[in-house]
């Protein structure tokens, strides 16, 4: 092999041996785990078995919670867009001089450990909280309002606030890449501004919109902090019944068909935003 | 009142802080007309077109399209589209919708769009491509979309910015010839912006050259060829020799060659075109003769040229068609030695 080749290998060997030890090996091990079954004595049983997906299937139970997993990323992608988007346009159109500073503003949150950010809502949301007693004390309310926190309102609010920079960020680069003169052009053959936003710049942001949207949903659908510290139990998501089987239930196989299914799923929802971006990038 | 000047700018200027970009540019355009901007990077060219198009404001002056005030009308108001060096495509738009856009934004009914589109895309030979994207298309379909998207609108003014300079240039020649015919066929009036004065005087009915954002001259591309007004025009257009001399007494004294002129006494700079020199024809009165050395020939083909260095030690380029044979004399019309004014 001609040493080029040699080093080639080398170079990409520790990631290639980091990805097998670390994530190929332990996803091989969960599939083959979410064929397995316990007995009465909760002993592990290798004998492959469709017996824990059937019980995923016929329960309710994890189709609400999945369910309800998908509403829940569904209203932080639409949220964060609502308050991504915009916020990326201004950044970009209007923010002139201040474009470094407020861009920078917008990345430093995601320095700050997501934990301390969670609790951080459940000081703003608690019935003594920041919230409740400023609307106590304007007399909006009599009561401290109880569904701001344990509610699922608590967790799409939280997950919006953390994932909105995943979206920002995608959005600002696609739009920054529409050269000027596409602007002007439209402009020049007798757009209005909003009709230049609607047919140009909109359409051309799509990608952008499409990678922050997977990021901001698949990140949601998976979370488990937010549902913990904030959810009540109308709130819990498909991860914490994860955690849940691998923990306190000690069932093993079936946390494991239910991870399964949930990468499937990841991995559906992936490929299709994937072609539909490139379809888009290529338009 | 209604004046006969299709498109009037009067003392147009532009400055970004202490930076003068255009300083007072006065202009007048008839209707129908091909008009060149010339000049190099830097002369203004460009930001006068954008000027016009409403993608910048001037500083001073006002602009008149058939006596309407065009200055403070926003870009989509104005009946003046642009054709873009980059072409501006949309790239995610066929090239139907890019003709189309236009039409769609101002919201035209859609079967006067199509026709349109369709007539629009025929007279620039693109009908079979109107379902490409950009993407698929060469860098002159590119263009000949641009401008189709442009014509569609039926604009009163067409501005295009250096349209041709992204083309090779075989294709660029072609290019030119085919936005001349255009041009005529449509009878909108064409300003068009260039660096490249050999573009320029093939295609325009009139050149303004601009340096240093002010009009250095402007007349139709013979005029401003053959009587360069100073050493910039005539050095920027086309290549020229510069003769310096002194006027005594109606006479004036170029070192290898005196010349009767109608000057005022005292020091003069005149340009010679190398074409205007030839061979001197033994006999003839009516030329300027002078004795001169070859020192260099370069053959280019049709013709030669020639580097000549006469007495005094001054150096002339000549153009000649033909071999040489060993003579020493070259003469040329007293009438082409064109005198140029002090900058």
């Amino acid at each position: 092999m001609p040493r080029a080749r040699v080093s080639a290998w080398l170079v990409a060997f520790p990631p290639f041996a980091w990805i097998a030890l670390f994530l190929f090996t332990p996803y091989c091990l969960l599939f083959c785990y979410s064929f397995w079954s316990l007995d009465a004595s909760q002993q592990l049983l290798r004998h492959a078995t469709l017996a824990n997906y059937l019980h995923l299937a016929t329960t309710p139970l994890y189709v609400t919670v999945i369910l309800r997993s998908m509403r829940i990323a569904f209203s932080v992608v639409v949220l964060s867009l609502l308050i991504g988007y915009p916020l990326a346009c201004f950044l970009v159109f209007q923010a002139g001089k201040y474009k470094r500073i407020l861009y920078q503003a917008v990345i430093i949150p995601l320095w700050i450990s997501y934990l301390v950010r969670a609790y951080a809502w459940k000081v703003i949301f608690g019935n003594e909280g920041v919230m409740n007693t400023l609307l106590l004390w304007a007399h909006a309310t009599r009561h401290p309002l109880g569904f701001l926190l344990y509610s699922p309102f608590a967790v799409i609010v939280t997950l919006t606030h953390i994932y909105v920079p995943f979206v920002v960020l995608p959005v600002v680069a696609s739009l920054e890449k529409i050269p000027h003169e596409l602007l002007e052009s439209s402009s020049d053959l007798g757009a209005t501004a909003w009709q230049t936003f609607t047919r140009v710049i909109l359409p051309l942001s799509l990608p952008g919109v499409l990678s922050g949207a997977t990021f901001a949903f698949l990140l949601s659908f998976g979370d488990f902090l937010a549902p913990l510290l904030l959810g009540g139990p109308s709130s819990v998501m498909i991860a914490n019944i994860v955690a849940n089987l691998f923990g306190a239930d000690y069932n093993w196989p079936l946390g494991a068909a239910v991870a399964v299914l949930i990468l499937v799923m990841v991995l559906v929802i992936l490929t299709i935003t994937q072609r539909l971006e490139r379809r888009w990038r290529m338009a | 009142m209604s004046s006969a000047v299709f498109l009037r700018l009067e003392n147009v200027g532009k400055r970004f802080g202490e930076h003068t970009v255009l300083a007072s540019i006065s202009l007048d355009v008839e209707q129908g007309e091909f008009l060149t901007l010339l000049g190099e990077s830097g002369s203004g060219k460009t930001t006068l077109l954008r000027i016009l198009a409403g993608f910048e404001e001037a500083t001073a002056g006002r602009i008149l399209l058939e006596d309407q005030r065009l200055d403070a009308m926003p870009p989509h108001k104005r009946p003046i589209h642009t054709v873009f060096q980059s072409y501006a495509l949309f790239p995610h738009m066929s090239v139907f919708d890019n003709v189309a856009y236009g039409l769609r934004v101002r919201g035209c009914a859609r079967a006067e769009m199509t026709s349109r589109v369709n007539e629009a895309l025929e007279k620039v030979r693109m009908e079979r491509f109107a379902k490409h994207f950009p993407r698929q298309i060469s860098g002159g379909q590119k263009q000949r979309v641009a401008l189709a998207r442009a014509l569609v609108n039926r604009p009163r003014l067409l501005l295009l910015d250096e349209p041709l300079s992204a083309l090779d240039a075989n294709l660029r020649l072609e290019m030119q010839r085919e936005l001349k015919l255009l041009q005529r066929e449509v009878g909108i009036t064409f300003i068009f912006v260039t660096h490249d004065q050999s573009e320029a005087l093939a295609i325009s009915d009139r050149v303004v050259l601009l340096r240093h954002g002010k009009v250095e001259q402007c007349g139709t591309p013979r005029a401003i060829y053959s009587t360069p007004r100073t050493a910039y025009a005539a050095g920027f257009i086309g290549k020229s020799n510069l003769v310096a001399g002194v006027v005594r007494q109606g006479v004036a004294d170029c070192g290898a060659f005196s010349v009767p002129v109608k000057l005022a006494d005292g020091p003069v700079t005149f340009s010679l075109r190398p074409e205007c020199i030839a061979p001197a024809v033994p006999g003839s009165d009516q030329q300027v003769q002078f004795a001169a050395e070859v020192v260099a020939e370069q053959f280019h083909g049709a013709d030669s040229i020639l580097t000549l260095r006469c007495a005094g030690g001054m150096e002339l380029s000549a153009r000649v068609a033909g071999p040489l044979d060993n003579g020493r004399g070259f003469a040329f019309e007293a009438q082409d030695l064109i005198p140029l004014e002090h900058e």
